[in-house]
């Protein structure tokens, strides 16, 4: 079982850091200077925020609406927390490192497995390795995103988006129409609302009661 | 822009470290089945987001095709990292054809 979690862990931080440079280079490219985008990887790691937040320098956005962007799509590190919390039970200070290791990858991992003490090492497994991965991923981006040239060359646009799919695959058999429903509010939504909103609307089907197969 | 990329990641972090510091008994088995749903329908729209849109608009690009293999891969039990490689060739492939 062990062995089990702590592979899909690194597989997971693996993965990550194959779109880590594409937030690399799209940092650079968008015109911060490499400390700035290591610093987002660093210390505001998740993924969504730190791509809403270079997407908004991108287009030229003021430096408030990059914070409030990046804010936004953070909202849902918060369910992921209070889930966590009824796994971990009271942990201290120690809580003040998980909360910066809690995000998609780590809690999706912990959230397949069976057992508490699987779900404990499937989060701070997967949320080490993907920091790690994340982080020296981001710093090889943006010393070559000059020289990549667009991401989507490289497929690395739809990595993001099979990475996506493949923590999602876990819960989809149980779970099939509120994940048809979070994926179908999203992107209805997506083309009237600012960007995060769309995410949050898809939050908002999970307050509906779906009954999951056993 | 550094100093706004640190408030921002203060902003982020602000996030998670409240979702620990709410009261236990705030945490209701209803409250609990629901924080369980959120990771579902978020990381559905996740899916939405990142392999069907572009710009503003929802597009069907070779994302799609990457999807779909990424998706067969699944369901054969092809090991995580290789299904998102291989997600990411097809997508490239597939644009150096001119797709």
């Amino acid at each position: 079982m062990r062995r089990q979690v702590l592979s899909t862990s690194i597989s997971v931080g693996i993965a990550t850091g194959l779109y880590g440079i594409s937030f690399g280079a799209i940092g650079v490219v968008a015109g911060l200077d490499v400390p700035t985008v290591m610093v987002l990887s660093l210390l505001m790691f998740s993924g969504a925020s730190q791509f809403a937040f270079v997407g908004v320098v991108a287009a030229g956005g003021a430096p408030l609406a990059a914070i409030t962007s990046a804010w936004l799509m953070g909202i849902r590190n918060s369910f992921y927390a209070i889930r966590l919390t009824s796994v971990f039970g009271p942990l201290g200070m120690i809580k003040l490192l998980s909360a910066q290791l809690t995000i998609d990858e780590s809690n999706a991992v912990s959230a397949a497995q069976q057992t508490k003490e699987a779900q404990k090492l499937g989060f701070w497994a997967t949320g080490i390795a993907v920091f790690i991965f994340w982080n020296l991923a981001t710093l090889l981006g943006a010393l070559a995103g000059n020289l990549m040239g667009s991401v989507e060359q490289w497929g690395l646009d739809a990595a993001a988006a099979v990475a996506f799919l493949g923590l999602l695959w876990p819960r989809l058999r149980q779970q099939l129409a509120l994940a048809l429903a979070g994926f179908g509010v999203a992107l209805v939504s997506y083309p009237f609302l600012p960007a995060g909103i769309p995410i949050l609307l898809a939050a908002a089907v999970a307050l509906i009661p779906w009954r999951s197969k056993a | 822009m550094i100093w706004t990329a640190i408030i921002a990641s203060i902003a982020v972090y602000s996030w998670k470290i409240l979702g620990y510091l709410v009261p236990e008994r705030f945490i209701t088995p209803a409250f609990r089945a629901f924080a369980d749903r959120v990771t579902v329908a978020l990381l559905a729209a996740l899916v939405g987001i990142q392999g069907f849109t572009l710009a503003g608009s929802v597009v069907l690009d070779v994302r799609v095709a990457a999807l779909g293999v990424g998706a067969l891969m699944l369901w054969l039990r092809a090991p995580y990292v290789l299904v998102v490689l291989v997600g990411a060739l097809v997508a490239a492939g597939l644009r150096l054809l001119g797709f």
